[in-house]
């Protein structure tokens, strides 16, 4: 099977259901410029011209709601945002009517709504440039939440979600659009909802999302090497959270680590620990450990910045403590880093 | 046009009726819901509504009974759903304040101001694009014009070209903050007549007036795809929200009241039907089938049964 990028698997499940159903429509501030939402809406103006891939005025909160009249008038509109941080200008579309227009209409109204959000860890980010924030939307009752790694699942998590009846918001990790990763050419679905696991081992589970899936794949290579066998468990939907995979995992290994790409305070990795907790009470053979953004607003200088977000180390650290082993040297890794790659300004 | 101010004065009677009615019951504590009452706006919400088409739709705020049973008539869906009951189409889980009935082409409401007003303008977006002719009106009071989403909204709208009618029921005060502690402007009209829209405003309880204003509103629209922003003043006869006076509050003055009440909506109109010459009885007659009509709305609610309450976890999602 062909690898392309986890880019152009949006990409392309952009441009197939839009292809296949003419009530899909794609817009936001930038869809259509030459920038293309970081590449990711490539040749869509040209293809379905400017009626179903247009710019927008700077009105993230009317603009939602602009999704939502139409989404409940018989489309299936695609809201870009090129920052999650920028989501928040939209909270009250969110969370007081996107989210519960179906049940106030009786049932009688869906929203087949897509938001697409970038979390965008880069280049000196900053703080407003680089929240995820993805559990505030699963709080809410009425919205959908994914966030895939892959390629394979953008591609079939996006045409999912632009078929699914409900409001969806799919984070996308821009660190994440670089992934290579095989993906079939004809357009798949990916279900809403179930995790995937994609590392199976014995010794430690670890519940991971989004970009800490990758950074949980590094430290399982590393630590398999010392006979750590790593069990890595990508949540990929936080609502509606399902979690059979997870507390199976659990149960098998005993030990279980949350690693989150968020800050963890009253954040997704709580309602994992408590669900698991609740799941696996009194057999597990060590506490819950929970990984995530350092408790500050990202800031932007270098060094800081890598303080602030947890990696590879960061879990292997985590699990050594856990399973009493001694620090493995790590002088000879090549560990993730954008340094060479992502210059900015953007 | 005798037939024209018989339908519309129909219309107004039974809006009135029903409210009169809410007030009459609402001391049995069977409605549990938070009545923002339309009383002095039933000329906007029946001229406006009376102009627009079966298929075009509306959406509200959470002071919406007026503009709610204008346009879908359905008065046993409203009394079913202030009193919580299964046989209403929301089951109690809207209340007064969140009307809907899609079919009927009442689109929601929403009880935070100015909610509303972006969701008509991509409802207007979705017609447009798929060419059905439907035209789109949004009602809000005038204190939605503060928030920042209206002006997104209305920009957002004259940019698209989109159909869609913006109506502004100007009472002068958001709960109880005047316009003087609110805005920093003379003159929302024109403000809101710079952009690229048809404004029109009167000073009007009439509302023949209305009707023909808006239906002069909908013929510059077709004409030159360009929304259209009305602008009518009425007066809050109640409490912002209840089913009482709130005169002796002393942020606005009974004196006041009673000269809107001189031009009464619904007064005005049942006069004009006096002076065509539509005699006494007629008009009694009209109201009294009104009133049945109510009454009957109103027991028939009141017998329904209340939903199972698992009913509670659906239409969360689909």
């Amino acid at each position: 099977m062909r690898s392309i990028t986890y880019c152009d698997a949006l990409n392309e499940a952009i441009a197939q259901e839009m292809e296949r159903d003419s009530s899909v429509f794609i817009y936001g501030l930038g869809v259509p410029d030459h920038k293309r939402i970081f590449g990711s809406t490539n040749g869509l103006v040209e293809r379905f011209g400017k009626e179903r891939c247009f710019d927008t005025p700077l009105s993230e909160d009317a603009m939602t709601g602009f999704g939502l009249g139409a989404a409940i008038n018989g489309k299936r509109p695609i809201h870009v945002h090129i920052r999650a941080d920028f989501l928040l200008l939209a909270m009250n579309q969110l969370a007081n009517m996107v989210s519960s227009y179906r049940y106030f209409s009786g049932g009688k109204l869906k929203v087949p709504m897509v938001i697409r959000v970038i979390i965008g860890r880069g280049w000196g980010q900053g703080h407003q440039h680089s929240k995820s924030m993805y559990s505030i939307f699963a709080h809410i009752p009425g919205l959908k939440v994914v966030l895939p790694t892959t390629p394979y699942d953008a591609k079939g998590m996006l045409i999912s979600a632009i078929r699914d009846d409900n409001p969806v918001i799919f984070f996308e990790h821009r660190w994440l659009y670089w992934q290579a990763g095989e993906v079939p050419e004809k357009p798949y679905t990916v279900p809403i909802g179930p995790a995937n696991i994609t590392r199976k081992g014995k010794d430690i589970t670890i519940v991971s999302t989004s970009w800490m899936n990758v950074e949980a794949l590094k430290a399982a290579e590393i630590l398999a090497r010392n006979g750590v066998d790593v069990e890595i468990v990508d949540v990929r939907t936080i609502a509606p959270f399902e979690d059979d995979l997870i507390v199976e995992s659990v149960l098998k290994t005993g030990h279980c680590i949350i690693a989150d790409n968020d800050w963890v305070e009253c954040g997704f990795s709580a309602e994992a620990a408590a669900r698991i907790y609740d799941k696996c009470f009194g057999r597990m053979k060590s506490p819950i450990e929970r990984v995530g953004f350092a408790f500050t607003p990202c800031p932007t200088a270098r060094h800081l910045e890598n303080a602030f977000y947890p990696n590879a180390i960061t879990i292997i650290r985590a699990i050594e403590e856990k399973l009493g082993l001694e620090p493995t040297d790590l002088s000879g890794e090549e560990f993730y880093s954008h340094e060479n790659r992502f210059k900015g300004p953007f | 046009m005798k037939g024209l101010n018989i339908e519309l004065y129909k219309k107004m009677c039974l809006v009135r009726k029903a409210e009169e009615m809410i007030q009459y019951y609402y001391s049995e504590d069977g409605m549990k819901t938070p009545m923002h009452m339309s009383m002095g706006e039933e000329a906007i919400a029946v001229g406006v509504c009376h102009a627009l088409k079966a298929k075009d739709q509306i959406f509200g705020t959470y002071r919406s009974h007026a503009i709610y049973l204008a346009k879908t008539q359905n008065i046993n869906d409203f009394f079913a759903e202030m009193y919580g009951k299964d046989t209403a189409l929301l089951k109690g889980k809207g209340g007064s304040m969140h009307m809907c009935n899609p079919d009927g082409g009442f689109m929601g409401s929403s009880g935070i101001v100015a909610s509303a007003i972006p969701v008509a303008v991509g409802a207007s977006f979705a017609n447009k694009m798929s060419k059905n002719g439907k035209y789109v009106a949004v009602f809000f009071g005038d204190g939605a014009t503060n928030e920042g989403v209206f002006w997104e909204s209305l920009n957002a709208a004259c940019l698209m070209k989109l159909p869609v009618l913006f109506i502004c029921e100007d009472n002068g005060f958001a709960v109880h903050t005047p316009k003087s502690e609110r805005e920093g402007y003379e003159s929302l009209t024109d403000i809101v007549s710079k952009f690229n829209c048809h404004v029109i405003s009167e000073e009007t309880t009439d509302v023949e007036v209305i009707y023909n204003l808006t239906q002069d509103g909908i013929k510059l629209m077709s004409d030159t795809s360009m929304p259209l922003f009305l602008h009518f003043r009425y007066y809050r006869y109640l409490e912002h929200v209840g089913i009482c006076e709130d005169y002796e509050a002393g942020y606005r003055s009974r004196e006041e009241y009673l000269k809107w009440l001189e031009r009464d909506p619904v007064k005005l109109q049942r006069e004009k039907l006096l002076a065509s010459g539509i005699n006494d009885m007629e008009i009694k007659n009209i109201e009294s089938v009104i009133t049945e009509k109510v009454m009957k709305s109103i027991t028939k609610a009141k017998e329904a049964p209340f939903c199972r309450n698992d009913e509670l976890f659906e239409g969360v999602l689909v």
